[in-house]
């Protein structure tokens, strides 16, 4: 066997000093020759653990060696058996705790670049004149309603469809894609590639529905009577604030507005396009998540002076990507960590002026296993700021469990399901994604809905419908 | 696309649209609000529901040109298409038999406040209504309202109608005629719902009022909305928009009403500039 590369193709990116400040993606992506080259890497294992590690068991050994002998479009046929969606999981998966963590070569050297070869192999299809199509099962005169367009409810519906289902996606936004479309930055998903692959999905013969809430204009109940089954997929929509004083003062978001208006609403092409953002001098963005990261680099490319990033933990406990973390300090983001704020200073006009924040030192380990934040008396200090997004995390959406009868909620407002199968307290009602676990990523919300998609098919097929064992 | 059936010019700068919307007409109630979108580049703009038939499949909305994207929706025409339409979004007001029942709007809050009266008569509330304008070229569905009220004062601010003064003012002739009030409703501009409620709080009048902050999604995703209500945040896209009004504060709602004046008056100069320069071209093409 040839001698293995131990250290991975690089995939060129923007430098920060330049990226910093415009909404590009930031990495380039491989060409050709540095993906052939990056897939020759693998070791082609045969038990593969890098596929247990993949939440929807793409068969990564078996598109790997396709691109390896430069058989893109085989590759391709390869990857849209087990994911419709691989543009989009090439750049938002945390690779490094699931394919990518589970390489054999990373045990010695660099794992095998997974997440880098499905996004080339994803982009490279996009440049031909036409794409891979996905066999469809001959009609089965079923039909499935799919609520929500974002990564859970897309996985539900090109697996539903692949199988002959007629699906229906409602999506409330004006746009498809849930969290990719409206919180993912363009530096980090392009929105044409969630067009893209939603399109792809679109042209398999998936219906959508947009401007359509559900619980407003139908009920699930009423969705029931028209559709075999339904799947909810509402997302972790509300957004959670710290409820200290001044925080409704003018100039504090949570991450949930200012990223929409950002990406959804495209307020970085003010005045081109109608909605405003402010573009603050000092902005500060409260959390450790990705979403943070997210923000604290939006409001860099939006041009202000400092982005201060307040975090009550230390780094090690953050629980954004690593890569984040990086790219973030690499473009300058300012770093608060063991601190919090407790309240804002306010201006005459309502505007913000300060944060005022206190230092927090480590205690002892809490629920969650990390330790403690526990706030140091008398270190209170104070940063000028006029921005302040709060990215502290989401809450689910109550609408749809507050408008169907039936579905039992926890006390946190996530749905109660079997996560085997999915399956609600309602029969014929499905669930997943953040809706079901909080605030997660967009590829456990895929895997829930390729989990989900499985047992509606055996519940379409055999009519079989198990209670949920509490 | 949302086709716009009809249009009309209810007094300067205020119109009304009758929209293709029949899955929203069916299921509209008084005190909801839509959300649409003009184009591509357009602004998310919450608009209450003014009146629907929904046999005909007709939703209708009225609105102000106060900035660039409501001046841009009033420049369509019947047979031209809305972009994007959601709805109905918000809780819907709470219609009972309460007895008595005064409907204050000002301004464009009248269209608002039809539905809400009509249903609170159709409830069986004696309705007493009072609007209130700016001058008399500015008075909106006097006849729509009276067909729905026991009883309507239209009041001026300028006395051009013969009937001069505010709202409050009328409100407090109602108040002192001895006229016992068993609930209050009020839409218009914030400052107004303000001064309504300081008012019916020191009578103890139960008092809604139907709150419009910057909205966004208007889903309960972004928070925008959000207002104190009894010293609690609440989001107005899913917790209302209708609030106690003597538990509102309605000075932090008019502060962050002002979050983006620079940046509407920016974008208003640039529709105004590039919709003169489209004049002088049409008026050089006559020549």
């Amino acid at each position: 066997m040839a001698k293995v590369n131990p250290r991975r193709t690089p995939m060129k990116e923007q430098l920060p000093q330049e990226r910093r400040r415009n909404f590009d993606e930031v990495p380039y992506g491989y060409t050709p020759e540095e993906a052939i080259s990056e897939a020759q890497r693998c070791l082609q294992c045969k038990k593969p653990s890098c596929v247990n590690g993949c939440p929807v068991q793409v068969d990564i050994p078996g598109f790997i060696a396709q691109i390896a002998q430069g058989a893109f479009w085989e590759a391709m046929k390869i990857m849209k058996r087990t994911n419709v969606l691989p543009a989009i999981c090439g750049r938002v998966c945390p690779q490094e705790i699931q394919c990518e963590g589970a390489c054999i070569l990373g045990k010695k050297m660099e794992p095998v670049a997974i997440g880098n070869l499905e996004r080339f192999i994803a982009d490279w299809e996009a440049m031909q004149s036409e794409c891979v199509m996905c066999e469809i099962q001959p009609a089965t005169g079923k039909k499935v309603a799919v609520i929500g367009a974002g990564p859970a409810g897309l996985t539900v519906a090109g697996d539903l469809r692949k199988l002959g289902h007629d699906v229906t996606i409602f999506e409330a936004l004006h746009k498809p894609g849930g969290v990719l479309m409206y919180g993912i930055p363009e530096f980090r998903l392009p929105k044409a590639v969630v067009e893209r692959e939603v399109n792809f999905l679109l042209s398999m013969g998936v219906r959508l529905n947009l401007n359509y809430v559900v619980g407003k204009l139908k009920t699930v109940d009423d969705l029931l009577e028209e559709f075999d089954a339904v799947f909810i997929g509402t997302g972790a929509g509300l957004p959670l604030f710290m409820n200290i004083p001044g925080e409704n003062s003018l100039g504090i978001y949570s991450a949930n507005e200012y990223l929409t208006r950002s990406n959804l609403m495209k307020a970085y092409l003010f005045p081109r396009y109608d909605t405003p953002i402010v573009r603050g001098r000092h902005v500060a963005v409260i959390g450790g998540g990705n979403v943070a990261m997210d923000a604290a680099r939006t409001a860099l490319r939006l041009g202000t002076e400092r982005s201060i990033l307040i975090y009550r933990r230390s780094r090690d406990e953050m629980p954004a990507r690593a890569a984040e973390i990086h790219h973030a300090e690499e473009e300058g983001v300012e770093f608060q960590l063991l601190t919090n704020p407790v309240r804002y200073i306010v201006k005459d006009d309502g505007w913000v002026q300060e944060v005022e924040c206190i230092r927090m030192e480590l205690g002892e380990p809490d629920a969650s296993g990390r330790r403690r934040p526990v706030p140091i008396p008398g270190s209170e200090f104070r940063i000028p700021v006029d921005t302040v997004v709060v990215a502290i995390g989401n809450s689910p959406n109550p609408l749809i469990p507050q408008t169907t009868p039936g579905l039992e909620t926890t006390r946190w407002g996530t749905i109660v399901i079997d996560p085997m199968t999915g399956r609600t307290t309602k029969k014929g009602v499905f669930a997943g994604g953040d809706i079901v676990t909080g605030a997660a990523t967009v590829i456990l919300a895929m895997g829930a809905g390729r989990v989900a998609a499985q047992s509606i098919e055996e519940y379409l097929r055999t009519g079989k419908w198990d209670e949920i064992k509490k | 696309m949302v086709k716009i059936l009809n249009k009309q010019v209810l007094a300067t700068g205020i119109k009304r649209f009758e929209l293709d919307a029949p899955e929203i007409a069916w299921r509209a109630q008084p005190g909801q609000f839509v959300v649409l979108r003009v184009n591509e580049e357009g602004e998310r703009i919450p608009l209450t529901v003014a009146d629907t038939r929904p046999e005909e499949g007709v939703l209708v909305i009225v609105f102000q040109e106060v900035g660039k994207s409501t001046a841009l929706l009033g420049t369509l025409e019947p047979g031209d298409a809305i972009m994007d339409l959601i709805g109905p979004l918000g809780k819907p007001t709470e219609i009972e038999r309460f007895g008595t029942v005064v409907c204050v709007a000002g301004g464009v809050g009248t269209p608002e406040i039809y539905p809400v009266t009509r249903a609170l008569r159709q409830a069986g509330n004696k309705v007493i209504s009072i609007i209130g304008f700016r001058n008399k070229d500015l008075i909106l569905m006097e006849e729509e309202m009276r067909r729905v009220s026991d009883e309507l004062i239209v009041a001026t601010d300028d006395g051009s109608n013969g009937n001069k003064g505010l709202v409050t003012d009328m409100l407090q002739q109602v108040i002192y005629r001895g006229e016992k009030i068993d609930r209050c409703f009020a839409v218009g501009p914030v400052i107004m719902m303000k001064m309504v409620s300081l008012l019916t709080k020191k009578y103890s009048i139960p008092t809604i009022v139907s709150l419009n902050p910057i909205m966004l999604d208007a889903t309960g995703m972004c928070g925008v909305c959000r207002v104190e209500v009894g010293g609690e945040t609440k989001f107005a896209c899913v917790d209302g928009p209708e609030f106690d009004g003597h538990k509102v504060n309605f000075d932090l709602l008019m502060a962050r009403l002002k979050t983006y004046v620079k940046e509407e008056r920016q974008a208003m100069e640039i529709f105004l500039k590039s919709r003169n320069e489209n004049c002088r071209c049409a008026n050089r093409k006559e020549k």
